[in-house]
């Protein structure tokens, strides 16, 4: 008896991991960032593409340190993440066979709804970041490498503060939506692409204090990972969509993206 | 969270399961497909590991049952990325195409189920074995027939080691987000749809889902303790 | 069917050094019922696994016929027999594993055994419902199946009422006209003059008398055996 159900057993799983194993047959596996994903930007666009051509976009959303490393490993077969100088280091090393401009959002920086810093009066970012540093008002960073962490350790450079060890500094190491319900629970300034912050529920007492200056333009690319070095990159497929999302068609449904009636994502066309 | 959140969530939940939200039963089963195999084919390896470990005598097997009984805790992001690194396609396993599949998440919960069904299963039989070992060997056994008639006499005690392992697989975040990727429809479960909720900021729905979670867990018990009962009425 | 004379001399076993047999002497037929007797702590037991090949003598010489490690066709009946949870036809099989005897031969050969100790009836029940009779009965039939040369029985009727006990010396008396040899530990004096062909009287770890079961009774040689019969060394339970 014991031998029977034994054997029936190893039977089943063997068949039921065949089952799970198989895949739809054209499908492309896309690191991104959690800011597209969270923002709905995805859910919104991918279902078009597919009705289009029948390809299913499978998203990984990580930060973009993290989505270039997988592009890296070749486990991915396109990217779209936003940090620019790592993106262009990324194809220059031979990892990426080339980088296509998609489109761009902004960053801003939320706090506290009372704004102890005053950034609400700063000059431009610069200024509100000092305003900040000089305050010593609580700050979260994502501090994970990710093309939000490097934006916000660009503007800290820029006006020559190192916040790194400081007291009110704090590094959460974790994406976006984490960074921000830090933020709502200690009442933080913390910076954020506006996509992920108009999908965030968890406020609190935040909202946006700054935005608008020209420097928190976020732009995102498209990479398609080199083939010649992971031959396993289904290229045919993950070209499809990039010329796609790079094409009017692909432009026309990101600006449609709407969330409160507030578009989201400016496409680069 | 705004006050009467969890009120919310409970409202929220109880309104997922009556709807019987499409999505949410997608997510649902795909866990308890990923979990169930994950078990079922840990239970083909731990339950015999463990019955060795208490019935072999050879060098090493009390350093082997300290092993295993650490490695019921192991964490499971260090499950994740060691197994993100082997089927990753710079891996040593990479040519199978797995990672960021309903696949390597059954993998990675292998291997964080089949320490922890080991060690029970080790308790379980050695208390068996140390009243049957002598007749056992007055009637010449093998060491592999006494493992499996242990095995078998202890099949409904295991029950707690396939039920551990059930609950371990289905509630671990840290591994089949890294391994899943977390996608949509292809390798989204309960426990990364509530890790994912909690970054948007939807407390609530993050909640609704684990009690939705929680719920499973708990049928599941209830329905294998049915059974065992059952079943251990046979043979009283 | 070969037999299994057995022979010991200067028999030593001291686990950790403390002596439970000092030197133990003792030759025994192939054939018949040899009961061996004597107080707590004798070393009964110890004996007895050790004609089982359970445990290694310290020192000393011992064969079984031909064999000087304990061969196949030697068979031990516990006291507390195990019970698996399993079927009793399940739990009269399992002697058969280890010979490698296909399932459906096993249980075929159990039934047939069960009908001859009488638990044919109880055959689907669970083992463990058993009471202790039956419990001894399923065990000697699981020994019995194996078709042992050399069956070594410890305290077969301990704890039993006087008609379970009867049975099981029914059932001892058959196995023994089937030409196999029996060694039996008891404390029962009355089974021990119904069934024993020859008695051996051990005490302190060594033997003191090896004679045929009317001359024991009748004319016991030492001091210390006309006490045992008497009653006057202690008992592990009462009879």
């Amino acid at each position: 008896m014991a031998n029977g159900i034994l054997k029936r057993l190893v039977a089943a799983a063997a068949l039921s991991l065949v089952a799970l194993g198989a895949a739809a047959a054209d499908s492309i596996t896309l690191a991104s960032t959690t800011s597209t994903e969270q923002s709905g930007l995805f859910g919104h666009i991918l279902p078009i593409f597919q009705k289009k051509t029948g390809i299913e976009v499978k998203v990984v959303a990580l930060g973009t340190g993290q989505a270039l490393d997988v592009g890296r490993r070749g486990d991915a077969d396109a990217l779209l993440v936003h940090d620019r100088a790592k993106e262009d280091a990324f194809v220059a090393e031979g990892y990426g066979a080339y980088r296509k401009n998609v489109m761009y959002n902004d960053f801003v920086i939320v706090g506290p709804t009372e704004d102890p810093a005053d950034i609400k009066t700063a000059k431009d970012a610069g200024d509100a970041f000092k305003k900040i540093a000089d305050g010593g008002k609580a700050f979260v960073s994502r501090g994970d490498r990710s093309g939000t962490h490097s934006a916000e350790q660009r503007f800290w450079k820029a006006v020559d503060v190192n916040p790194v060890g400081q007291t009110w500094y704090k590094e959460a190491g974790a994406g976006m939506g984490p960074t921000l319900n830090m933020a709502a629970g200690m009442g933080a300034y913390t910076l954020t692409d506006r996509g992920t912050w108009a999908n965030f529920k968890n406020r609190q007492g935040l909202a946006i204090l700054y935005s608008g200056d020209p420097k928190l333009f976020n732009p995102y690319g498209a990479i398609l990972v080199n083939p010649e070095r992971h031959p396993h990159v289904k290229k045919a497929l993950a070209e499809t969509f990039i010329n796609w999302i790079t094409s009017d068609e692909g432009a026309a449904a990101i600006a449609s993206y709407k969330l409160g009636g507030e578009q989201l994502f400016f496409p680069m066309k | 969270m705004s006050t009467g959140g969890v009120g919310t969530a409970f409202g929220e939940a109880l309104s997922l399961i009556l709807a019987f939200d499409h999505q949410v039963l997608d997510i649902a089963l795909l866990s308890l497909r990923v979990s169930g195999l994950a078990v079922a084919i840990g239970l083909l390896i731990g339950l015999p590991a463990g019955a060795c470990l208490a019935v072999g005598r050879f060098r090493g097997k009390q350093t082997l049952a300290v092993i295993a009984n650490g490695f019921m805790g192991l964490p499971s992001v260090v499950v994740g990325v060691v197994v993100y690194l082997l089927l990753s396609r710079s891996g040593p396993l990479g040519d199978f195409g797995l990672l960021y599949t309903p696949s390597a998440m059954v993998i990675a919960q292998i291997v964080l189920v089949v320490p922890l069904m080991a060690a029970i299963s080790r308790q379980v039989v050695e208390d068996a074995w140390r009243q049957y070992a002598e007749e056992f060997n007055a009637m010449r056994f093998t060491w592999s027939q006494s493992v499996r008639t242990l095995l078998h006499d202890c099949r409904y005690s295991l029950f707690v080691a396939v039920l551990a392992g059930l609950g371990r697989a289905m509630s671990e975040v840290g591994a089949v987000m890294i391994v899943g990727g977390n996608i949509d429809r292809s390798t989204r479960v309960m426990t990364t749809s509530i890790a994912l909720e909690t970054s948007k900021g939807d407390l609530p729905l993050a909640i609704a889902l684990g009690l939705v979670l929680i719920a499973m867990i708990l049928l599941l018990n209830g329905l294998a303790f049915v059974v065992r009962n059952w079943a251990m009425r046979r043979y009283s | 069917m070969p037999m299994f004379p057995v022979s010991a001399s200067r028999l030593r076993f001291e686990p950790n050094g403390h002596a439970v047999l000092r030197g133990l002497d003792l030759v025994l037929g192939g054939e018949g019922i040899s009961v061996v007797l004597g107080p707590n702590g004798a070393g009964k037991s110890v004996l007895l696994r050790i004609l089982c090949g359970l445990l290694e003598p310290s020192a000393g010489t011992l064969r079984w016929g031909d064999y000087d490690h304990c061969p196949e066709g030697v068979a031990m009946v516990f006291q507390q027999p195990i019970m698996l949870r399993a079927s009793v036809l399940e739990n009269a099989a399992l002697g058969l594993i280890p010979l490698g005897v296909a399932r459906r031969e096993r249980q075929a050969s159990a039934w047939a055994m069960l009908e001859r100790v009488g638990l044919a009836d109880r055959a689907r029940d669970s083992a463990r419902q058993l009471s202790g009779g039956e419990r001894q009965r399923l065990a000697l039939a699981r020994a019995w199946l194996t078709r042992p040369r050399l069956l070594l029985l410890d305290e077969p009727t301990a704890s039993l009422d006087p008609s379970g006990a009867e049975m099981v010396e029914r059932i001892i008396r058959e196995v023994r006209t089937e030409g196999c040899k029996i060694v039996m530990t008891t404390h029962n004096l009355g089974q021990a003059t119904r069934l024993a062909d020859d008695v051996v009287f051990m005490a302190s770890g060594c033997v003191r008398e090896h004679v045929p079961v009317s001359e024991f009774f009748r004319r016991p040689a030492s001091e210390e055996a006309r006490l045992f019969i008497q009653g006057e060394l202690p008992w592990q339970m009462a009879f």
